[in-house]
Formats: C-alpha cells, sequence, structure tokens
C-alpha cells in the first residue's frame, strides 16, 4: 500500500517535472484556455445585455462558473491515460485480464492519480491569472469552499470510474476514438462547458441534475460560486454515491465479461 | 497549373480510398463529429431559448452566421491533416522525404489526406443553414448564393491560412503549437456569432490580424440584408474572395520562411 | 568538372543541454544553455559520375549529415559543393529531379496502396512523361521480379518485398544519382543478393552514380570499389578496400585442415590464432611473405589435407580503424 502510494508520488513528480520540460507547451495550454474562457464570458454577457430579466446566475457567478469549467476541463472523460487505451487496442489487457490482478482498481487509481496531477497543474495557474485580471472571484463563504473541495474530490471518483467503463467499451468497439468522441461530446454538454445548466430548458433540469455527468464540474462550479445553497450538498454527495456504484459495477461487469471471453476463446 | 491540380485530384482519390476501406469505422467517426461539432449548435438554441435574444440579433439569424462560418471550416479542416500531422512529420525526420521531392512541401501537405470524417462538420452547417433559411423565409437569389459561396471559399482560405502558420510553428518549436488553435477553433467559434456582440479588442483582432470578420460577417450580412450596426458600408461583403487568397499567400510566405530555418538548423 | 565536388565542407550543431534533476527543470524554464557539436569537419571529396562508393562509418560519424548536404536539405556551416553542378541547397526543387534515394529502415511509398498505385503517384510528382515511365516501371518490374507485389497494399509486403519495391521507385524518374541508406538492413539473404545484384547492375547498365551508406561490410565487400571513411566528421580513408586493410596492417589468414590431429604448427613467418583437433588458424603479414610461399613451406611440412586463405574480415578492419582514430584523438599510439 505505502509502496503504491511512494509509486504514484513517484510517477506524479516525474510527470511534474516533465511537463515544466515543455515550458512552452504548459504557457502555451494556459494561454489557450484563457482565450476560451474569455470568450465564452463574452457571448454569455452578451446575452445577459439582451434582457433585463432576472437571470439564475449572476454575472459574476458566471464568470466564475466559467472559469471553473476551464480550470476543471481534464475531468471531462474525453482525457483519458493513453496508455491505458494502448493496452486495450494492442492487446496487452489479455495478459492482464489472464493475471490475478484488479485491472478495474488498477485502471481506476491510474486514473485519478493522473487526473489530479493533470487538473492541478492546469487549474492552480489558471484560477490565479483569472482570479488577478479576469475576475474570477473567492468563494462567497468557508462553507462554500469546503463544499466545492468535497464535490471536486467527488468530480474526480465520477470521472475516472466513467473513463474506466468507456476503457472497457473500447475492447468491444470498431474505433475507440469514436466513442470517447462521443462519450466526450456528451459530457461535455451535460456537465455545463458548452452552456451553465442553469440555462437549460426548465423541463430538462430534473434529468441533466441526475446525470452523472453534472457531478463533473456543474456541480462543484456551482458551490463554488454560491450558485447552489450549502444545503444542496447532501443530495449532490448522495447523487455522486450512486453514480460511483453505478459505474464502478458497471465498469467491473463489462470487464468480468471480456474476461469470460478470453478464456472461452482460449486467451 | 493544370498538373498540379491533376496531382492533387489523384492524391485525395488514393486517400478517399484508403479510407472507405474502413466503411464502419468511418460512418462511425463522422457520426462523433457531427455530434462534436453539433453540440456548438445545440447550445445556441438552448441559449436562445433562454434569452429570446442576442443584442438584437435573433437565433435564426445567427444560424446562417454559424453555418457560413462552420461550412468554412470543414472544407479548410479537410484539406489541413497534413498540417496538422506537420509537428510529428518534422520530429521523426519524414520530412525530409518531402524535401527530396520537386513539388512545393505546402502542396505535398494539403495534398496528402482528403479527411472525409470531417464532413460531419460540414453535416450540422448545413442543417443550420436550411434551419435559418426556413425560419428567415431567406430567398438565396444568385446574388445571394454568390456571396454565400464566396463566404465560404474566401473564410476557407483564411483558415488554411491558419492551419499552415500553425504548423509553421514546428518549424521552431514542437511545443506550443496549442495556441494557435484559439485562432483556428476559436476563430470558428468567435465567428459563429455576428461579431458586434464582442468587445472592440476582440473585433479588432479577428478583422485586423486574422481577416476572419471580412469573410464570414460582411458577406453574411450582406446576405441578410442588414445594415452593419458598426457602419460598415455594404461592399465589404464582396472582399472575401480577396481577402482569402492573399492571407493564405501570406501565410505560404512564412511557411518558407519555416522550411529555410529548418535548412538551416538541422532537424 | 566531377558530378559531386565537396571541397572544405563543415557543419556545425547547437545542441541545447539541461541539468538533471527537478532543480534543473525550473532553471530551464528561464535559460537554455547550449553547446556546439561539429558534425563535419572541413570534408572534401570528388565523385565522378557512375562511381559506386562505400560511405561508411559509425553511428554519428557524419554519414546522413553528409547526404543532407548533398541532398539540399541541410545547408552546410562552411564550404563548397557542387552536384550535377548545381548548389543542392540553393536549387533543392531542381537538383532533386535527377535524385533517387532509398532509406533503408523508412519506406516512401504509401502505406494504404498497391505498390503500382505509389508508383503511379510517383510519376505525377516526378513529372515523367507517361512512355518514359512505363519502359522504366517495366524494367525494375522485371529486374526486381515486382510483378506479384504490384497490387498489394505496401503495409502487407515482408521488409525484403519492400525494400525492393523501394528501390524501383527510386529510379522510376531515371535519376541519374541514387543515394543507398542502409538498403540491406533486415534483410534475409537472398534479398539481400538480390538487392545487391541489382545496384551492380544499375551502376554498370546505366551508369547511375551510388553511394552506400551501410555498416554491412558484405555490401561493401560485394559492390564497391572506393571507400570513403568518415569518423567524427572527418574524411579518415578515401580508397580500395585494399588500402584500408593497408592502412590497418592487417593480416590475412591461413586455415589449415590436417590429416593427423594433435600437430604442433609453426612457422616463423606466421603466428598461431587458433587450433582445434586438426584445424589450425594462422595469421601473417602479406606485406612480408607471399602467400605462395608460406603454403608452399606448410604444405611441405605437415600433412594438409585443406586449406584456405582469408583476407581479415573487413568489420575487424573498419573497428580498427575506428578505434585507431579514436587512440589518436586521446593521444595514444597508433
Amino acid at each position: 500500500m505505502i509502496a503504491t502510494a511512494q509509486a504514484y508520488a513517484a510517477a506524479w513528480g516525474a510527470r511534474f517535472r516533465a511537463s515544466l520540460q515543455y515550458r512552452a507547451a504548459a504557457l502555451a495550454g494556459m494561454a489557450t484556455q484563457l482565450f476560451w474562457g474569455l470568450m465564452r464570458i463574452m457571448v454569455l454577457a452578451a446575452f445577459y445585455r439582451s434582457t433585463t430579466a432576472p437571470q439564475p446566475m449572476s454575472v459574476e457567478q458566471m464568470v466564475g462558473y466559467v472559469w471553473l469549467g476551464q480550470a476543471l476541463l481534464m475531468m471531462q472523460p474525453w482525457y483519458i491515460d493513453r496508455e491505458i487505451l494502448e493496452e486495450v487496442a494492442s492487446g496487452q489487457v489479455a495478459y492482464q485480464l489472464l493475471r490475478p490482478l484488479d485491472l478495474h482498481a488498477h485502471w481506476v487509481c491510474r486514473d485519478m492519480a493522473n487526473r489530479a496531477s493533470a487538473v492541478l497543474l492546469r487549474a492552480v495557474p489558471l484560477c490565479i491569472v483569472a482570479g488577478i485580471f479576469f475576475g474570477l472571484e473567492a468563494p462567497p463563504s468557508v462553507g462554500a469552499a469546503a463544499a466545492f473541495l468535497l464535490t471536486t474530490l467527488l468530480a474526480l471518483v465520477v470521472a475516472s470510474t466513467l473513463a474506466a467503463v468507456v476503457a472497457v467499451t473500447t475492447m468491444w468497439t470498431i474505433s475507440s476514438l469514436g466513442v470517447r468522441q462521443m462519450v466526450g461530446t456528451v459530457a461535455m454538454m451535460f456537465s455545463g462547458v458548452v452552456v451553465p445548466l442553469a440555462f437549460f430548458p426548465a423541463w430538462s433540469q430534473p434529468i441533466v441534475a441526475n446525470l452523472p455527468f453534472a457531478l463533473m464540474m456543474d456541480v462543484p462550479g456551482r458551490f463554488y460560486t454560491g450558485a447552489l445553497p450549502l444545503a444542496a450538498l447532501p443530495l449532490e454527495l448522495a447523487r455522486g454515491a450512486v453514480w460511483i456504484l453505478v459505474l464502478t459495477l458497471l465498469g467491473r461487469g463489462l470487464l468480468a465479461r471480456a474476461q469470460r471471453r478470453l478464456v472461452i476463446q482460449g486467451g | 497549373m493544370r498538373d498540379t491540380l491533376a496531382l492533387i485530384g489523384h492524391y485525395y482519390r488514393a486517400s478517399i480510398r484508403g479510407q472507405m476501406q474502413y466503411k464502419a469505422s468511418l460512418l462511425l467517426l463522422t457520426l462523433a463529429h457531427l455530434l462534436a461539432t453539433g453540440i456548438d449548435l445545440l447550445g445556441l438554441a438552448v441559449l436562445f431559448a433562454h434569452f429570446g435574444q442576442l443584442r438584437g440579433w435573433t437565433l435564426a439569424e445567427v444560424a446562417i452566421f454559424y453555418g457560413i462560418t462552420n461550412a468554412a471550416f470543414s472544407l479548410a479542416d479537410a484539406v489541413g491533416t497534413g498540417f496538422d500531422r506537420f509537428g510529428t512529420l518534422v520530429k521523426s525526420g519524414r520530412f525530409d522525404r518531402l524535401l527530396l521531392r520537386p513539388r512545393s512541401t505546402a502542396l505535398q501537405l494539403a495534398a496528402q489526406e482528403l479527411t472525409l470524417r470531417r464532413s460531419g462538420r460540414l453535416l450540422q452547417a448545413l442543417v443550420a443553414l436550411v434551419a435559418g433559411t426556413v425560419w428567415l423565409g431567406l430567398r438565396w437569389t444568385p446574388l445571394k448564393l454568390a456571396l454565400g459561396a464566396t463566404a465560404v471559399m474566401g473564410a476557407a482560405c483564411v483558415f488554411v491560412g491558419l492551419l499552415v502558420v500553425q504548423a509553421t510553428l514546428a518549424f521552431w518549436t514542437t511545443e506550443s503549437l496549442e495556441v494557435m488553435n484559439t485562432m483556428t477553433y476559436g476563430g470558428v467559434q468567435a465567428m459563429q456569432y455576428p461579431v458586434t456582440i464582442y468587445d472592440g479588442w476582440f473585433r479588432k483582432v479577428f478583422t485586423y490580424m486574422v481577416p476572419l470578420a471580412l469573410t464570414c460577417y460582411y458577406p453574411v450580412l450582406a446576405i441578410l440584408e442588414r445594415a452593419d450596426p458598426l457602419g460598415g458600408p455594404p461592399w465589404l461583403g464582396w472582399l472575401s474572395p480577396l481577402v482569402g487568397p492573399l492571407s493564405c499567400a501570406g501565410a505560404l510566405l512564412l511557411w518558407r520562411l519555416g522550411e529555410r530555418h529548418y535548412a538551416s538548423t538541422g532537424s | 568538372m566531377p558530378q559531386i565536388h565537396v571541397r572544405n565542407l563543415s557543419r556545425t550543431f547547437r545542441v541545447a543541454e539541461r541539468d538533471p534533476g527537478a532543480w534543473g527543470a525550473v532553471k530551464g524554464l528561464f535559460r537554455r544553455r547550449y553547446r556546439t557539436v561539429r558534425a563535419l569537419n572541413a570534408v572534401s571529396f570528388d565523385i565522378a559520375e557512375g562511381e559506386l562508393v562505400g560511405y561508411i562509418g559509425p553511428n554519428g560519424a557524419g554519414k546522413s549529415t553528409t547526404v543532407k548536404i548533398l541532398s539540399g536539405i541541410l545547408v552546410p556551416t562552411s564550404g563548397e559543393c557542387r552536384v550535377l553542378g548545381l548548389v543542392p541547397w540553393q536549387q533543392r526543387t531542381q537538383l532533386v529531379r535527377q535524385l533517387g534515394v532509398v532509406f533503408g529502415q523508412r519506406t516512401q511509398l504509401w502505406w494504404d496502396l498497391p505498390v503500382i498505385e505509389s508508383f503511379d503517384l510517383l510519376r505525377r510528382i516526378y513529372r515523367v512523361p507517361q512512355p518514359a515511365y512505363h519502359t522504366m516501371r517495366d524494367r525494375m518490374v522485371d529486374l526486381l521480379d515486382l510483378a506479384p507485389l504490384l497490387d498489394t497494399p505496401v503495409r502487407q509486403l515482408s521488409l525484403g518485398q519492400r525494400m525492393r519495391c523501394d528501390l524501383a521507385a527510386a529510379l522510376l524518374h531515371q535519376p541519374r544519382i541514387l543515394y543507398l541508406d542502409e538498403p540491406t538492413i533486415g534483410l534475409d539473404a537472398v534479398s539481400k543478393l538480390a538487392v545487391r545484384a541489382f545496384v551492380q547492375e544499375l551502376v554498370r547498365e546505366q551508369g547511375v552514380t551510388v553511394i552506400l551508406t551501410t555498416h554491412d561490410m558484405d555490401d561493401i565487400e560485394a559492390l564497391c570499389q572506393r571507400v570513403v571513411l568518415i569518423n567524427r566528421g572527418q574524411i579518415l580513408i578515401d580508397g580500395t578496400l585494399d588500402d584500408l586493410r593497408h592502412q590497418v596492417q592487417a593480416t590475412r589468414r591461413v586455415i589449415v585442415e590436417l590429416a593427423q590431429p594433435g600437430l604442433t604448427v609453426e612457422d616463423a613467418d606466421a603466428t598461431v590464432v587458433s587450433q582445434t583437433d586438426s584445424r589450425v588458424e594462422l595469421a601473417y603479414d602479406p606485406q612480408r611473405v607471399a602467400a605462395a610461399d608460406l603454403v608452399a613451406r606448410l604444405c611441405a611440412r605437415y600433412p594438409v589435407r585443406d586449406l584456405t586463405i582469408e583476407n581479415e574480415p573487413i568489420e575487424r578492419v573498419v573497428a580498427r580503424l575506428y578505434s585507431q582514430e579514436g587512440r589518436a584523438a586521446a593521444g595514444g599510439a597508433p
């Protein structure tokens, strides 16, 4: 257990050093995301100015929400560990399935470590810059900040278990790129990155709120900006727990099926 | 000139044949691409459903802007795959092979592949155009068709120029190419809306630095027979056939510079 | 004017350096250090039309740098170079029309297309008129036995088959000069022989100038009259294989099969290298004693049943040259 933790720490350190090496890429990535955030904010602000009706989110909250969407971009299931995908594509996964290794847990842990480091590496500098120059405000209360951190952690687990499911399904599909793109598209839309979920039509709100995608960005974003009251925290945590359970069972079930198929086919 | 066109045609025919070998995968990927690009259209619809109008523009009108811009980019994207992959080509040393042929390397890259799956973006662009036409009761007179066609062609040229510039960066550094996405994908996103909704500095960037406004905004303004809220003269709508090729030519000059740099420093 | 003229060609590179470790990575964010590498150091040679030259040297010696400059892909730091009367990096498009290049490890054919379609695409790229193309293509197909492969996608070909196709592809536009970079690497014996035979035929019949870069010394021995050896950016030897042998004072071997095992074999002019049962291997200096004399003496003194004379393997000769140069560079006695 300690050895695993040490291994992940070492891997994280190496990844950190590697990303420092690509200094231009790191800066460029952030510049790109700043641009995207600004553009989204500009468009939404223009919409805000087109009406006098009261909005579900204030302008400041909208700005914070958009920046958090950029900061948490790596939570999207579109970002899957390339190694895992390669293992599936190359067929190496067959060997791993035949070993007494809990592959699903292994994948989820690996994905969580990668995703966490990727998010942190991008989110921290981005939020600092957005905070200083582009209108990102601090959470309205300590409670809001705590709720944000909790739900971000939740988002991490949801995202990783979802990514594991996607990874398993690539074993059956003709093109892993197509599946990943479609899941990624759906996730982007329903996590609030394209349009804040608050603006979705009223009839769709109950559906959207119960999808796992909302947990990946919308929920942490709304807690951070105060658009969601603290009272909503237990409900969101419960939703998160349910989805983690469902996705874990789905992932393990599919993987077990794949394992059985391999054994039958003679490995 | 004729034999160059014949060469490109031959390249594309071979590329299409190659892609048709994997029909099922192609279909899936095209669908995935359609969805991935289509969520912007969906997002548009959601926002208009909520806000009603955007600084005096209706959804139907914005749909025309959206359709023209996306159609143009899909064309550029389809021929731009060679430039997308240029970074890896340089790193692997395979660019030398292109230099060993008595043809322009930019031509070889543009001709390399006609990526069929990117027609997904074109399909949803057409959906937008049809929807806008129907909602507005827009009559496409020969004049307007000409405006539309030149707008698409001109904007496509500007986008191709951007893709070339993005690839040219790989001559100097293989790291920070992502920034250029703000101009290409950012440009598509930005031009989906009439530029009047943006702040002055943003409009200036996309008029003078990257002349997309001249190819996407003004022609559509003329098609919609609306006066320019910014006070520009109507003949601006006809500049597209000039602006497009000019900016593309400028990009190619930069490319030549990059080639010279490559020869002086070695891979 | 020789077809390929190189005089005092030099090329240096700047390579970025980074301190190791995490602190080094952070430092690297702010300042980059560079060191200069001398890939070529005043290289000079001339190659006449129709020559078949072997260009050998250890990895990193400067071989590919030379070929890149000769093809116009790379600009030298200093020096003079003319190929077919043209300055390569200034008149690249003109030059490459008459150049063929084959890389052993990378194909220039299109992966998903049948071979014949790759050929056709190349015809258009090089603007070869149809009749000339057909003649050349049919000749290549004939010489390299490509008929059964023409409709196969390149990705389905074996390495040997692909190499033959790449050779044909490089010649479709009838270039006057051909650069071959490791053409026989990874090939089976049959394919290697086919490639060698083809290259010989090419030089003999068509008068194509060929520069062959390779680590395979069998290739060199089979094909090249002239060998240019480069190491650390400098040309050490430009001459025949015998010149190479002479330079290292290469010995020859006599391998003797005795009718009786267990005999001790000695000779004043030869040293015993190995002896197993009835097989004795002796080394001698061909400058000091003629083979005929040595053989006569051995046959007179011992019951010789069979006898072979061999040159020192050229691989060993070359390796000794590399290390000789290394020792000289380090200041030791050669």
